[in-house]
């Protein structure tokens, strides 16, 4: 088969368009359009594995690569630095104040979401107050320690979320040859999620093992499966839209571990309805943060 | 567009969306595929190979004739696999293999592949080895499948001639500043798909790790949603030409040397 300049163009529109993304075929590739068919909102980002050496510069890379993908807004968390499981007070707050420095070099396009250490409730507690209450951020997590989110340890935290209407997103895993020490899984959010009917979780990656997560959480309406941070299997998203409904499933990407695009192209690629689409991609995440968002007088 | 990473039939542990042949080429069609490479799943555990690689070649040819271009299984640790071999070049007429050697239980190292890569050089056959299939997290509980570690690969490349050699899904790949890896990284007859290519910028720092000339587009369709590997070149911010040269210039290439 001989394929000329043109067939090629003409395959790779076919392509873009395909995957809800324009193709600007005589213009610069770095100059793109965005799709504008839906509002996209990322719920797990961080900024790690970027090059950088300060909150600002990362985010900075964080934007150009949103703005290829038409991503209008993220939702920063903690990972500026290594993982940290048993971080002490001082560490949760660097990486809580790294977060509120990248998101206030772009306010527009970047929320923040508050790091806690469930080993130290007061001091988390004293986060809470500072970074949302008082502070510009709006949710809280992606909660990532060595303290599964079944613990008792959670609870204050939980009924302050519930106190000030944000959404938590846990992290958890269901990883084929073991979790670490204190990682949580769906199974863990689950127990959590019954002990506060009124709070609302998001359950990172769905525990990677998404047939596992999925089921798990399935009988839990207060949790919401999150899809960042793993392969992008095919039925994934169809799989949680078929169980859960459209409303309970929120796009994250996990970066910059992650890249957008094979994250984004979960639900650009699956074979659901494009209202779904709209809903996944940022309308269910909006509807969440929507009552600290008036709150706080944000835009959503 | 060349997609350098597709497969026939099913997974051996989901149905997936497009894991028949006819609904594979079609939803590969209307996304602007005009070319695709494929191996069939059935090579990751099944042992009568030719079996597997002649549904393949029939396959491709029943449902995309000049679209789907077989790429058939050898599995070395077999007896008589060298039989396989020139039956997909003689018999088959495939243009390359697809080897799975974590499934079929052997390294790198192992001197039967160092054999097998040899033949098939000395074939012309171009040889896909896929380093994974799926994250290692994620997989069936009783069937656990460590990618493979292609470390090896730079003391067996500078001694085989005519090799052309693509590695799939080299996502899972371990440290990669090894002086293994980056001899591997720089040789002029080793090629990489992008299934796997992950992070902010990844595809960016692979070809800059590796070669503008040595990256491919490949998709790990249907198991894989086709829209990530297209987004990750969308979204790269590559110059025109380099795009155009990951979308099917650089296979188109490889086909040609």
């Amino acid at each position: 088969m001989k394929l000329d300049r043109r067939t090629v163009l003409k395959g790779l529109a076919a392509g873009f368009l395909a995957a809800g993304v324009q193709a600007d075929a005589g213009n610069s590739v770095g100059a793109s359009k965005s799709d504008s068919r839906f509002r996209i909102w990322d719920v797990h980002s961080h900024l790690e594995s970027l090059p950088g050496d300060t909150p600002e510069a990362r985010m900075e890379i964080l934007v150009r690569h949103m703005d290829r993908l038409g991503i209008e807004r993220l939702i920063l968390s903690q990972g500026f630095g290594d993982y940290i499981s048993h971080p002490t007070p001082d560490q949760v707050r660097q990486e809580n104040d790294r977060v509120m420095r990248a998101v206030k070099h772009f306010p527009d396009r970047a929320y923040g979401a508050v790091f806690l250490s469930p080993d130290n409730i007061d001091s988390s507690l004293e986060e809470l107050d500072r970074c949302i209450r008082d502070g510009p951020m709006v949710s809280i997590g992606e909660i990532e320690t060595d303290v599964r989110c079944n613990s008792a340890a959670l609870d204050p935290i939980v009924e302050w979320a519930v106190s000030m209407r944000v959404p938590i997103l846990q992290h958890t895993w269901i990883k084929a040859s073991g979790n670490e020490p204190g990682e949580s899984t769906p199974f863990d959010l689950v127990e959590l999620a019954n002990r506060h009917p009124r709070a609302q979780f998001i359950c990172g990656h769905t525990g990677g093992n998404w047939e596992l997560g999925i089921r798990a959480i399935r009988g839990t309406n207060n949790v919401c499966a999150e899809i960042a941070g793993s392969d992008p299997v095919s039925g994934f998203v169809e799989m949680a839209v078929r169980e859960l409904g459209a409303e309970r499933v929120i796009y994250g990407s996990d970066v910059g571990g992650r890249s957008f695009a094979s994250q984004v192209a979960k639900v650009i690629g699956a074979e659901i309805t494009d209202s779904a689409k709209e809903l996944i991609l940022g309308g269910n995440l909006r509807r969440l943060l929507r009552p600290i968002l008036e709150a706080k007088g944000l835009q959503s | 567009m060349i997609d350098t990473n597709v497969n026939l039939f099913r997974w051996p542990f989901r149905r997936v969306v497009g894991d028949d042949p006819e609904g594979l080429v079609s939803r590969l069609e209307k996304r602007g595929v005009t070319q695709a490479w494929a191996g069939s799943f059935e090579g990751l555990l099944c042992r009568d190979v030719e079996g597997v690689n002649a549904r393949l070649a029939v396959a491709c040819r029943e449902h995309g004739a000049n679209f789907l271009i077989p790429f058939g299984c050898i599995n070395p640790k077999l007896p008589d696999w060298e039989e396989d071999l020139r039956r997909c070049h003689e018999n088959h007429h495939m243009v390359g293999i697809r080897l799975y050697p974590n499934y079929h239980g052997y390294g790198l190292a192992d001197p039967a592949f160092a054999r097998l890569l040899a033949m098939a050089a000395s074939r012309k056959l171009i040889v896909q080895i896929a380093l994974s299939m799926e994250d290692p997290r994620t997989q069936f509980p009783l069937m656990l499948v460590p990618p493979v570690d292609p470390t090896p690969l730079s003391d067996l490349i500078p001694h085989i001639q005519n090799l052309r050699l693509i590695l799939l899904n080299a996502g899972y790949r371990g440290e990669d500043s090894t002086l293994g890896l980056r001899e591997i990284d720089k040789a002029d007859s080793v090629y990489f798909d992008i299934a796997m290519n992950e992070g902010v910028g990844g595809l960016a720092r692979l070809i800059a790790e590796t070669s503008p000339a040595r990256v491919v587009f490949g998709s790990h369709y249907p198991f894989f949603y086709y829209e990530s590997a297209l987004l990750k070149v969308r979204s790269a911010g590559l110059p025109r030409e380099q795009e155009l040269a990951v979308f099917e210039g650089n296979a188109r290439a490889l086909l040609a040397k």
